[in-house]
């Protein structure tokens, strides 16, 4: 090698393929010398030794004696103090009347409420007023009219057969549970967020605080917030409900901020001069002249909310998630299919639906009878009176009876059988020859890798994009994970998300490339790309568990299928966003297609598809966790659903923690570059 | 001459970490060499303006010449760093906040170059707005707001929605707005500029035929010196933050007070703006049996007439007393003077 690059390198400057890969081979030379010199490195410098995160002098401990001197705390981990402070909030009366945990207690008892009447609407009926549930035929046609109204016929169809499909294949009951929670803890989020929103506008230093809590919740991992619920809550439906809105609740905070101060701000003049107060800046221009963006962050939070719907399933929320859950557990891949259905119908519908409903612009209207100003409204009245009247003629229309249900679970069963048959044999490369010769050794690799080193490079790389401010930040993630005493089980899950991220990219990035360049193709890519991204997470767990069983190939194929979307999307989103003034300077210039998509396109491109890549990660480092149910690794998911098993609180957070670091080290150090990149090219 | 409805003294609005303290470090008159070193921006310097009742001011400028700002500042809708705006005889710097707000609901309208209607209210609710902030009664506001949408000329549209108008009707519904609670000022910061041509035009039309019903206080702000000489009283011309000149159009013309002024005025049709009197030379014995202009009118109007004569034309003013004397070369020169 030294022959050839002697030469090359005398003549290497700014334009040279030496130089231009000067950082890759930065790090393949650091590998190098790390395979060959890690013997060296003391003990300590490779694994943090047990001495360090058994005995922190913690300040919690110290802080704990001093106020606290009840509680002994026994062992000195971050895990020790985080479940100190849980014992804290748990145990500690405040005022000698109360303790925090009542106070969650109390708040989640206010959510049965609301949970019981939506459930008594639409499903069991209120049995005090002996008044029955909504007959199913209504609640379709009603859904129907929404859709109706909101886009068209088309979107009306679409809602009422996806709530229909619920009632004909027998899963009314679960779907309807789900969708109760959804409409319950939905408009709660949202209007949580909403204030969130609404106070960070008014208070610069509330803002400051605000936002690093919710990059922080953002990328926190389901489970982080499922497990210190269990503890504070409670298991079952109800804290099913609260972890929800915790978990969607960040979205509908960041876009209300960015939304009240998107308003143009000759809107904003137009108000003052109009003599708004400050009071009715906010309520009567402000807020309005947001909508749209608001909207926007709506959507969001009811896709977030199904998904966590779901997935509250493992800590006892009923609906599909727990019967999916279940048949998964139980290997019965037709009716998890079937209930997996339900779940898609119900995010493709709640999707659209909302959707429609941010894209809906006002309309006037014109003086005339009730009926004909107010059609959909009286078409909903007809409807529902329709519906009712014959739910009280024919009954099997209000509440469809068990037996004529129809379920295809058999068949799905037969077409599962053939699909994997089939694919057994090709499959079967993969499942041979992927651990021995691909998976182990990257495993080892992370595995062995110092921490040392692991900090230095991440350190290093934030040195180099952000200068000392990112070097430090990046250090603390890694420097927290180093101490929880989970660095192993760390840098595993960090395997797992690594080589899913390089296989989404190294099979989303062609096809990104591919969907760009017709607007046919872009259309179905992007079409897809939106279907499968309201998917619940959870959902994909099905054809993988079907074609791979359980196992480390299962889990990391999972990630693979889930989190390919935003590599694909990014690639062509950001190919296609160049200007056109530039894409038309190359066509004058004589470029041809392929040098137009490789000299002009790709490189202005680039820092958004690694923006994508970014995304993948994160995506990668959610489906890690909840693939760790079928994937039985020594890693933060196993160690994650051990802590939900023993209700340990502290150290389900303390390892969803480790999660979101891992997480906020990759999107910092990918979004700095990404970000200088797009101004050294002009585009910021 | 009456007193000016609004009067400004010393007005400066700097941007930077420091405005007040480098204003006062620097006498009140920074240079422009103490601006670029500290990197304070002058957005507005030193600014005197008067308006007076019933007329339509101008000002005009470049985009960064700090007319747009100006204009907020005479409205508080940006904090200027010093100076005086007297409207009415008070003192708006000083005025609270909550005086500003009952100032801004009855005295002054403003009309924006992108409308900046609210997207979610019906026209009449657009215009109804500014009252209904004030708490009026909804039957009444509405019946106020459809004598405007009337005299602005979109009756029948007051339930449509701002999108569902086209660029000219919605700034005929921010001039509705603007005009809702009858104010004593009105401000209209570049009204037309983001409108078609001749769209432009016929709102300049219909804005004058407002202005010849309502006689309002105008100051009006646009880049367009074609739009400026139609519409215009007098004219303030704004380069970096100061006004260089402020006089009608024809004193403009004639007399420059910069080099800024005259390359900017060089273009301008002078056929329709120059009078008789401001280009004619001393009068040469009594009246002739020639033809006779008299001193008001346009230059372009006459030019036919003296061109054609070989003897200077005789100028008499309003009642016939012989004032001047016009020669085919004093309208050649002053039509095509600094052309060549």
């Amino acid at each position: 090698m030294t022959g050839t690059a002697g030469p090359a390198l005398s003549t290497a400057g700014p334009q040279s393929v030496w130089f231009r890969l000067r950082w890759p081979l930065v790090a393949a030379l650091g590998v190098v010398f790390l395979i060959l010199f890690r013997g060296t490195l003391p003990d300590w410098a490779i694994t943090p030794p047990e001495l360090w995160t058994t005995n922190l002098p913690l300040p919690f401990l110290i802080f704990s004696d001093a106020f606290f001197p009840a509680l002994t705390i026994k062992g000195s981990s971050v895990a020790d103090w985080f479940n100190g402070i849980v014992s804290v909030l748990r145990e500690h009366e405040i005022f000698g009347l109360f303790t925090f945990r009542d106070v969650t207690r109390g708040i989640a008892g206010l959510i049965v409420w609301p949970l019981n009447f939506s459930e008594d609407l639409l499903i069991s009926g209120f049995s005090d007023w002996e008044i029955p549930p909504i007959p199913w035929v209504v609640t379709t046609a009603l859904a129907g009219i929404l859709g109706w109204y909101l886009r068209g016929w088309g979107l009306g169809l679409l809602a009422s057969s996806c709530i229909a499909y619920c009632a004909v294949f027998g899963k009314w009951e679960l779907a309807m549970t789900t969708l109760s929670l959804v409409l319950v803890t939905a408009p709660i989020a949202i209007l949580i967020g909403l204030v969130l929103g609404i106070l960070a506008l008014k208070w610069r230093q509330f803002e400051r605080a605000l936002w690093p809590i919710l990059n922080l919740m953002q990328s926190l991992p389901h489970f982080g917030y499922l497990i210190p619920i269990v503890v504070f809550v409670g298991l079952g439906h109800k804290a099913g409900a609260i972890a929800t809105i915790l978990f969607a609740l960040p979205p509908m905070a960041k876009i209300t901020i960015l939304g009240l101060r998107g308003v143009a701000e000759e809107v904003l003049e137009a108000g003052v001069m109009a003599g708004c107060t400050r009071r009715q800046m906010l309520w009567r221009v402000r807020i309005p002249a947001a909508r749209p963006t608001l909207m926007v962050g709506v959507n969001q939070v009811i896709m977030q909310c199904l998904a966590m719907v779901v997935i509250s399933a493992f800590i006892g929320a009923r609906g599909l998630g727990i019967d999916l859950l279940f048949r998964l557990q139980t290997l019965q891949l037709g009716r998890a299919l079937e209930s997996g259905i339900a779940i898609v119908l119900m995010a493709i519908a709640l999707d659209r639906l909302s959707q429609a409903l941010s894209e809906k612009e006002p309309v006037h209207r014109q003086d005339g009878p009730f009926w004909s100003v107010h059609p959909y409204l009286t078409a909903a009245g007809l409807a529902a009176a329709a519906g009712i009247l014959l739910a009280y003629l024919v009954p099997e229309a209000g509440q469809l009876p068990r037996e004529m249900t129809v379920t295809l679970a058999p068949q799905w069963d037969l077409i599962i059988r053939g699909v994997v048959s089939a694919l057994y044999e090709p499959l079967s490369f993969i499942r041979e020859y992927l651990p021995p010769y691909v998976l182990i050794p990257i495993r080892t690799f992370f595995e062995q890798l110092p921490w040392t080193v692991f900090l230095g490079a991440a350190g290093l790389c934030g040195w180099v994009l952000g200068g000392w401010r990112l070097a430090a930040l990046v250090g603390t993630y890694i420097g927290f994970i180093v101490l929880s005493g989970w660095w192993t089980e760390a840098m595993v899950t960090t395997y797992l998300v690594f080589v899913a991220v390089v296989i989404c990219t190294i099979f989303g990035f062609p096809v990104g490339v591919w969907a760009s360049r017709r607007d046919r193709r872009t259309r179905v890519v992007a079409f897809l790309c939106d279907t499968f991204q309201t998917f619940p997470s959870f959902i994909y767990l099905i054809p993988v568990v079907m074609l791979f069983q359980v196992g480390t190939i299962s889990q990391i194929m999972a990630i693979v299928v889930y989190a390919s979307i935003p590599v694909i999307r990014y690639t062509y989103v950001g190919l296609r966003a160049v200007p056109h003034s530039m894409v038309e300077a190359a066509v004058s210039s004589g470029c041809t297609p392929s040098q137009i998509l490789w000299k002009v396109r790709m490189p202005l491109a680039f820092p958004e598809i690694m923006l994508g890549v970014n995304q993948t990660i994160m995506f990668g480092l959610f489906m890690v966790m909840i693939a760790g149910f079928i994937g039985g690794n020594f890693d933060l998911a196993r160690e994650i659903f051990k802590a939900k098993a023993q209700n340990d609180a502290g150290l389900g957070l303390l390892l969803a923690l480790c999660v979101a670091f891992l997480g906020l080290t990759a999107d910092r150090l990918i979004s700095a570059w990404a970000s200088r990149r797009k101004a050294q090219l002009g585009l910021a | 001459m009456a007193e000016p409805v609004i009067l400004c003294r010393g007005l400066w609005k700097i941007y930077g970490s420091e405005p007040a303290k480098f204003l006062a470090r620097h006498d009140s008159n920074p240079s422009p060499e103490q601006f670029e070193q500290s990197g304070h921006i002058g957005a507005v310097q030193d600014v005197n303006l008067d308006v007076q009742p019933g007329e339509i001011l101008v000002i005009m400028g470049l985009s960064g010449s700090g007319k747009s700002t100006i204009v907020r500042c005479l409205s508080r809708l940006i904090e200027p760093t010093h100076g005086q705006v007297i409207f009415q005889g008070t003192d708006l710097l000083k005025a609270t906040e909550k005086e500003m707000i009952e100032i801004r609901r009855h005295k002054m309208g403003m009309v924006f170059q992108n409308f900046a209607l609210l997207p979610h209210r019906t026209v009449i609710d657009n215009v109804a707005f500014p009252l209904e902030v004030q708490g009026v009664d909804r039957a009444q506001r509405h019946e106020r707001a459809l004598e405007i949408i009337e005299l602005v000329g979109l009756k029948g549209r007051e339930k449509y929605y701002p999108r569902e108008l086209s660029g000219g009707q919605q700034q005929r519904v921010g001039i509705a707005r603007s005009l809702a609670v009858e104010p004593d000022v009105w401000f209209l910061d570049e009204p037309f500029s983001a409108l078609d041509p001749l769209i432009r035009r016929e709102m300049q039309d219909e804005f004058l035929r407002l202005q010849n019903l309502l006689h309002k206080t105008i100051i009006f702000i646009t880049h367009d010196f074609d739009e400026t000489v139609r519409l215009a009283d007098r004219i303030a011309i704004m380069y970096e933050g100061r006004i260089v000149q402020l006089g009608t159009a024809e004193e403009l013309v004639t007399k420059p007070a910069t080099d800024y002024v005259r390359a900017f005025t060089r273009d301008i049709p002078k056929a329709k703006l120059l009078t008789v009197a401001s280009v004619m030379g001393p009068a040469n014995g009594a009246r002739g049996d020639g033809p006779a202009v008299t001193d008001d009118q346009r230059i372009g109007d006459v030019a036919g007439l003296v061109i054609g004569q070989d003897k200077p034309v005789t100028v008499v003013n309003g009642s016939g007393n012989v004032v001047g004397s016009l020669t085919r070369q004093q309208v050649v020169d002053a039509l095509f003077a600094d052309r060549s």
